[in-house]
């Protein structure tokens, strides 16, 4: 098998384990800039769409707009913002977040709008404030949904953060595209493996968090 | 500014054989994964054991990045469109297997159950009740996949000028003329918008008894009844 005797030659090759170039050093980088995209993008979706799903309006220009950060492309952007603003973190910042922000935003809201509405009314009836109702009452019911939506948001940036090292940045991209230019296939693959490794540890934790957070009496409903 | 449409010769294309080539190489794999996705998720459905190892398979392919994906790929079938166009079949099964499989099991049983006293074989109860049903779901999922497509070709470009528009990028960077980087990426966000739109429509006339404003509510409610069971 060939793809499978890259993989074998990449993670035994000891010189791979070590130094700036090494795989521990690569996968921080990875998961740093992960973590920053992800942690912007909640930022801007989580909230936008619990409050519009509170409330119920805003549907249609939450999906024009989520329609339009989808249509960008990502590398284009990539390319776009480094021609625009020099190289830095920034211009690979801002592709990841309008990547990330379209499925983080959408499944929130449909999530808040599929909440049942009658204990919402219970909890209204019981005087309860709309802040309590969101976070209280609506945010546990929906949480599923909302694990859902930042899972495939970060799932999609694990494997996108790659293009960071188009623009001479760190992270896994660098051995793939390092290795498109040193004809070095071994490289490639190494990183891909790595990169699908990476979104496969990115699903158990969600799962692992969805076990932890989400309160026995919905997981048993669903 | 006014070299915005100025396409270099290196490309051997104008702007609108840039278009051309580029909804060929978004859409093909979109059908293509349309076609490999309709039995895999009838599959899922019939065999419920299945649907979720096949999410994981998928979830993972989803995740290989693109460029390495056309890099293992060079070895097999060249610096050719057909390598640019086989991960994007590949990745839009991610999100069309899932839509599919909502969308047929989001239909109710008193229905199915209707069908069979009709004396519907299951080979007409799907293609004439199951599928029609299940298209508002189905459509979400292409609109995704076709987006998400038409952003991905791009890449190709690494791979030797094989981007259709996305070569507009790499002109960009080494004539240094970010027009032309303007050029592709409002060119590909509009055709993708187009598209968006285009499947919208098609939705409409293929779903006459749904009215047409309340589509994102009709698929919040298939959703929430495919995961109560």
């Amino acid at each position: 098998m060939n793809v499978l005797h890259y993989v074998n030659a990449f993670f035994s090759n000891d010189a791979y384990w070590q130094g700036y170039d090494g795989i521990p050093t690569r996968v921080s980088e990875h998961l740093g800039y992960t973590l920053e995209a992800l942690a912007l993008a909640a930022l801007i979706g989580l909230p936008v769409g619990l409050v519009t799903g509170h409330y119920g309006r805003g549907g249609n220009a939450l999906s024009l707009i989520a329609t339009a950060a989808r249509a960008l492309p990502t590398f284009g952007l990539l390319v776009l913002m480094t021609m625009l603003i020099g190289f830095g973190m920034l211009p690979v910042m801002i592709p990841l977040v309008v990547l990330a922000v379209p499925p983080i935003l959408v499944t929130t809201y449909e999530a808040m709008r599929s909440v049942d509405p009658s204990p919402v009314d219970a909890a209204r009836g019981m005087g309860m404030n709309e802040a309590g109702i969101l976070l209280r009452v609506e945010l546990p019911v929906a949480l599923p949904m909302i694990l859902g939506g930042l899972r495939s948001a970060a799932i999609q940036i694990v494997s996108t953060a790659t293009i960071a090292a188009y623009v001479s940045l760190g992270g896994l991209g660098r051995y793939i595209v390092d290795g498109l230019y040193q004809r070095d296939y071994e490289k490639v693959v190494g990183g891909a493996t790595l990169v699908a490794a990476l979104a496969l540890a990115t699903l158990a934790l969600f799962w692992a968090l969805g076990r932890l957070t989400v309160s026995a009496g919905v997981r048993r409903s669903n | 500014m006014n070299r915005f449409f100025d396409i270099p010769s290196d490309l051997q294309h104008s702007w609108a054989g840039l278009i051309g080539l580029h909804l060929r190489e978004a859409l093909l794999p979109v059908l293509g994964g349309l076609v490999l996705a309709l039995p895999l998720a009838q599959l899922c459905v019939r065999l419920r054991w299945l649907y979720p190892p096949v999410l994981w398979v998928t979830t993972v392919l989803y995740a290989i990045p693109s460029l390495a994906f056309f890099v293992v790929l060079i070895d097999y079938t060249g610096q050719t469109e057909v390598t640019v166009m086989i991960p994007l079949t590949v990745y839009t099964l991610v999100v069309l297997v899932p839509a599919i499989v909502d969308g047929v099991r989001s239909v109710p049983p008193e229905t199915l159950a209707a069908a069979a006293a009709m004396g519907f074989g299951p080979v007409r109860r799907y293609a004439q009740v199951q599928l029609p049903i299940a298209v508002p779901a189905i459509i979400a999922g292409l609109r995704v996949a076709t987006v998400s497509s038409i952003s991905l070709v791009s890449v190709g470009t690494l791979i030797g000028n094989q981007g259709a528009l996305g070569n507009l990028l790499h002109d960009a960077t080494i004539y240094n003329r970010p027009e032309l980087a303007w050029n592709a990426v409002l060119t590909m966000a509009v055709l993708a918008i187009l598209a968006d739109v285009l499947l919208v429509g098609v939705r409409v006339l293929l779903t006459p008894w749904m009215p047409s404003g309340t589509a994102g509510r009709g698929q919040g409610r298939g959703r929430k009844e495919a995961a109560a069971r």
